[in-house]
């Protein structure tokens, strides 16, 4: 599978993730294509998280993970350790399985990120930036007369747009997107995949999920791990229509998850 | 009888026990120093200072002592909570490796075990080495480091519990790990903050041993901190060696106060955590 090289995002080269010497990521290399949705794929315990965590860093934030390879990020090797981690942040949003909102209120959840990066933004503008983030999650008309309320108000899903709306505040490129949905309910699930559909015009979408109907609704791209490797890549529409490997096709049948 | 019955019930028994005799020895000791007391606390007793050599005798209240109390705790648990939070939040294994992380919790641990009688010869050591005399300042020095472990190791524990994923949220969102600990794993762990600060305070309210030596005792509410000063704990000590049963009396009212003060303090923090805890997450 080739993709022109000024349509990757995010590339790896080798890959490799130790974590208390075990062996976690084994030689990765794959080509995630930019402004669309890639599914990384796997039974659990593969390593979709490892991999995802590696996208912006948060690895290193335990101890005892050793990472060697590369991941270039517009032509930067973001494992370079002369590099600013905050930064290499502040272009991949994430969203994890589990929402967190800030300890603060709807508002300052969606305020912090643009402030903390622009501390000189007059107040006006920020509030008009919250507003449209909240708009965009579709979170804005369910709760703009409970602006400053404690975040932790809010339903599970509802707050897990929050994150999303606080994620794309701080404007990143990619968002890394752990089982977004594993912890919502189906309706507020199914609002999350609406969303990432729609921010992908914008955004690369990185979508882990143990959910292979989830991939098939929503991936463009697929990257397929298995203990560790990558054992199949490709659009989706081959991977699922199509597969190469004897293992993808074992797991697309559910003979191993 | 089945087994698994008899065993939930004894340990029902055991618990109401328990209960019974925690509260019950608080409610012995607050009855007993308020009998003891009641006699003594009179306006003069919190409105002068004392007037008698030392307070060996009868003469003046101990307003000196509880505004040489004040002086001496607030200070120092502000400089213990000042020090401990910088280093419960270092002690985070997003800056510190857990194995130094783990020798500094042993040593604190020590140190919190360590009787206060011996920060108060250690503080009066160097006191003399330096040539300096019995003042506030040196009460508050030993205080200070009698608070430290205790407020650190407290804060460390419940700054321990912030989830994981509200720092990793917090880092994707581009936050530095200063702004992190600072800004987002504070407010989040500020219950257990504040508790810590209590707990340092409630000790070093009513610590004597640590400054008995130090703070050289004054009749006179201590005019800046190179003035001696007296305080609750070694007054009540004081008064209670005598053998005149009106100054004992004394002594036990100065007891009395130094409760309704922790009382105090502790009730209005309470109030204080839940204004500003309707953020954090549960």
């Amino acid at each position: 599978m080739t993709t022109p090289s000024n349509n990757i995002q995010i590339e790896t080269r080798n890959l490799d993730v130790y974590y208390n010497k075990q062996y976690i990521l084994k030689n990765i290399n794959i080509k995630i294509p930019s402004k669309q949705i890639t599914a990384i794929i796997g039974p659990s315990g593969c390593g979709k998280t490892t991999l995802l965590k590696s996208f912006n860093r948060l690895l290193e934030i335990q101890d005892n993970v050793r990472i060697s390879g590369e991941i270039i990020v517009d032509g930067v090797n973001i494992l370079n350790p002369n590099l600013n981690t905050p930064d290499i942040r502040k272009k991949m949003g994430m969203l994890s399985q589990k929402p967190y909102p800030l300890p603060m209120s709807i508002f300052d959840n969606v305020a912090y990120g643009i402030r903390i990066h622009d501390k000189k933004k007059p107040k006006n503008e920020v509030a008009e930036k919250v507003q449209h983030y909240l708009e965009e999650v579709g979170l804005w008309n369910e709760i703009k007369d409970r602006l400053h309320d404690p975040a932790t108000q809010l339903s599970v899903g509802q707050q897990q747009r929050l994150c999303l709306a606080r994620a794309i505040a701080v404007e990143p490129e990619v968002l890394l997107c752990d089982e977004p949905t594993s912890a919502l309910d189906p309706i507020a699930a199914q609002q999350i995949e609406k969303l990432l559909l729609k921010l992908k015009r914008n955004y690369t979408v990185v979508l882990v999920t143990h959910t292979l109907r989830q991939a098939k609704r929503l991936a463009d791209y697929v990257v397929f791990l298995y203990f560790g490797m990558v054992i199949e890549q490709g659009p989706a529409y081959e991977f699922f229509n199509n597969p190469k490997n004897p293992e993808s096709i074992a797991y697309l049948n559910g003979e191993i998850s | 009888m089945n087994k698994r019955v008899i065993e939930e019930g004894v340990f029902e028994i055991l618990m109401i026990l328990s209960l019974v005799f925690v509260l019950g020895s608080l409610i012995i000791i607050i009855s007993l120093v308020l009998y003891h007391g009641a006699p003594a606390i009179t306006v003069e007793m919190l409105t002068q200072t004392s007037s008698s050599r030392l307070y060996t005798g009868r003469g003046g209240g101990i307003l000196n002592a509880i505004v040489g109390s004040i002086l001496l705790a607030i200070p120092a648990t502000l400089l213990a909570f000042m020090v401990g939070l910088t280093v419960a939040l270092f002690l985070q294994s997003d800056f510190t490796h857990p194995q130094l992380a783990n020798s500094v919790r042993f040593i604190l641990d020590i140190l919190w075990g360590t009787p206060s009688i011996i920060y108060g010869v250690f503080c009066m050591v160097i006191m003399f080495i330096l040539g300096s005399t019995t003042s506030l300042l040196w009460g508050i020095i030993a205080l200070t480091l009698l608070e430290i472990p205790i407020i650190t190791r407290y804060m460390d524990e419940t700054i321990s519990m912030v989830p994981h994923g509200l720092k990793e949220s917090a880092y994707s969102l581009g936050l530095t790990k200063v702004e992190t600990a600072f800004k987002i794993v504070r407010k989040q762990a500020l219950p257990g903050i504040i508790a810590g600060v209590l707990l340092g305070l409630g000790r070093g309210i009513g610590d004597a041993a640590s400054i008995v030596f130090l703070i050289g005792e004054s009749n006179s509410i201590p005019s800046s901190f190179d003035s001696p000063t007296s305080a609750l704990p070694t007054m009540i000590f004081n008064l209670y060696s005598q053998p005149d049963p009106y100054v004992r009396q004394k002594a036990y009212a100065a007891a009395f106060i130094l409760l309704i003060i922790v009382l105090i303090i502790s009730v209005a923090s309470r109030i204080l955590t839940k204004r500003l805890t309707k953020h954090i997450i549960k």
